[in-house]
């Protein structure tokens, strides 16, 4: 497995006009990202997270230290193009990322504009449109989509591109349940079908337990880094840095803490209900 | 009491192509101080439900009552409906205009045909009640973080006094602590003033920590309307409608459906610890 991200001693700062008080956003970051990676990028409002995730394709740059996509530094403005067709970004309102009237034609604007022969880019938006389950919809107007399939479209127009990487600024955040689940279900399936390498950043802890790895960040550090497992078990530490843990996650903690031995790791309902059927069946026996 | 709504019917765009039934016979009552959750998935009518509350929208048939009074007469001064009434929109902040946080504030008070002392009253109390400091009251709203500028819009409202205060998703897109804040802040409006709060929103978690009743909507009609623990013990019904029951309550209930005796009416962390800790101490 190669390297797609890696940063070194990162540094970002923002200045405030009025004051001129500079603020440090980023502070010293290091992180390790491998190709084919599913990782969850967590932390508060105003922890760096999204500052983070605008390094990745060179829409910020460091202040301080060297951020590396497949090893091109993207201070170099020579990869600069590269480096923007390696990593794709979606942001969090599907309304403010969609730009023609019909949805094949939005998913076409990227490719257009790199240049491409207009048979492949058929090629492409067929396939970016199949891939996110969006395919029948090709003549649709986007506007009259739903939520969850706009962002779905949003989507599909990073595809089309061609990216290694695809970056994720919390993309269910305006979104209903079910929209949620569609878009969750697409980006997994982008990383385990499609290898490709995803960073997803999100405030709902049910999004993350689903991902390979968690990076949770605090005051523009990276404060934890572990499967979601590790992480989720340090209950008091996440609650520390204003993080949720699942409510599954949140029982176990608590009746531990009133002195019953569950399991320390558990995440999904059906891992909750197994251990409370077998802690509720010793104790009647 | 506070709301009634008598077979309630709208369509949309009638006669046209497009035309679409968003409430179907809609009956509803809601008592002073309640505090109501209203859920159902995108589509199934309860925004459409929300703008007749203040006479946004019009019934094309039926009846809404506010204290008594039928907002649906062509005579009844919608202006006072309103100051009655306060809905706060999803993402409000969108909604916020003016240089400064304190003019912003002022805007709907202002309108009210009261003093400028009056005023300034309402916009520090206001301000206080969602728990912002006064340093922020001079400058631009824009200048406030995401979390920041949702209390300003939200105190814009309570700066009206409303008897009622629908919120349609006012903790959309904020991280858990900025959520927290905001819960609380509602919580305690409900408590302190006996204000009546509808509540629109997504999260069957917050809905269930927060509310008396829940009105569930499917398909312009209201599908289910009870105590929380009644409406989250139908999972199945409500998985139907594209909506979900919070964690802890599939927990409960696999764990009935494996024989294990659970009450069937649990829907928070600290209700199933209660529980479990007795079903566990029997040894």
């Amino acid at each position: 497995m190669g390297e797609m991200i890696n940063t070194i001693n990162v540094d970002y700062t923002y200045s405030h006009e009025e004051n001129q008080k500079v603020e440090l956003v980023l502070n010293n970051v290091n992180l390790k990202v491998d190709k084919g990676e599913f990782i969850t990028i967590l932390g508060h409002n105003g922890s760096g997270k999204s500052t983070l995730a605008k390094h990745f394709n060179a829409l910020l740059l460091p202040a301080g230290g060297t951020v590396f996509i497949k090893h091109m530094d993207t201070s170099d403005e020579n990869y600069r193009w590269d480096i923007r067709q390696t990593v794709g970004m979606v942001f969090q309102n599907p309304d403010n990322q969609i730009v023609a009237t019909i949805v094949e034609e939005d998913v076409a604007f990227g490719p257009e504009n790199l240049g491409i022969l207009p048979s492949e880019i058929r090629e492409r938006v067929d396939y970016a449109l199949k891939v996110v389950g969006m395919y029948e919809y090709r003549k649709h107007a986007p506007h009259l989509l739903s939520g969850g399939q706009k962002q779905r479209i949003a989507i599909a127009g990073v595809i089309a591109m061609k990216p290694e990487c695809i970056v994720l600024d919390e993309p269910t955040a305006m979104l209903d349940p079910i929209g949620r689940r569609e878009v969750l279900d697409t980006i997994k399936k982008l990383n385990k079908e499609e290898g490709i390498t995803v960073i997803l950043i999100t405030h709902y802890m049910d999004e993350a337990v689903e991902s390979d790895r968690i990076v949770v960040m605090e005051k523009g550090n990276i404060v934890m880094d572990g499967s979601p497992k590790e992480v989720f078990s340090k209950v008091e530490k996440l609650k520390e840095v204003g993080l949720d843990v699942p409510q599954v996650t949140e029982l176990a903690y608590e009746l531990r803490a009133a002195g019953v031995n569950v399991r320390q790791d558990i995440l999904t309902v059906d891992e909750c209900v197994d251990e409370l059927a077998r802690l509720i069946n010793n104790a009647e026996l | 009491m506070s709301i009634r709504i008598e077979n309630l019917n709208h369509i949309y765009m009638p006669g046209s192509p497009f035309e679409k039934q968003a409430l179907k016979d809609v009956n509803l009552e809601i008592k002073r101080g309640e505090f109501v959750g209203l859920i159902g998935h995108t589509g199934s009518g309860k925004s459409t439900l929300v703008q007749h509350l203040n006479g946004l929208l019009k019934p094309t048939s039926g009846k809404v009552y506010i204290n008594d009074i039928d907002i649906t007469d062509k005579k009844t001064n919608l202006k006072e409906v309103r100051n009655k009434v306060g809905l706060v929109f999803q993402y409000p902040e969108h909604q916020l205009f003016e240089e400064t946080v304190y003019k912003d504030i002022a805007f709907g008070p202002t309108n009210m045909n009261l003093t400028e002392e009056e005023v300034e009253e309402r916009v520090y109390e206001a301000l206080k009640t969602v728990g912002l400091n006064k340093n922020v009251l001079e400058k631009s709203p824009f200048e406030l973080s995401g979390g920041q500028k949702r209390r300003v819009a939200i105190a814009g409202v309570l700066a009206m006094k409303p008897d009622i205060l629908v919120l349609d998703e006012p903790t959309a897109g904020l991280d858990p602590i900025g959520r927290d804040e905001i819960l609380f802040q509602i919580k305690a409006l409900h408590t302190k003033l006996d204000m009546t709060v509808i509540l629109v929103s997504h999260s069957m978690e917050d809905i269930a920590r927060m509310v008396d009743r829940i009105i569930v909507m499917h398909k312009g009609s209201v599908a289910m309307n009870d105590k929380p623990g009644a409406v989250f013990k139908k999972d199945r019904q409500l998985e139907e409608m594209g909506l979900s029951v919070p964690q802890i309550t599939h927990v409960v209930n696999k764990l009935r459906s494996k024989g294990i005796h659970i009450r069937d009416d649990i829907f928070t962390v600290h209700q199933a610890k209660k529980e479990l800790l007795k079903l566990l101490s029997r040894q």
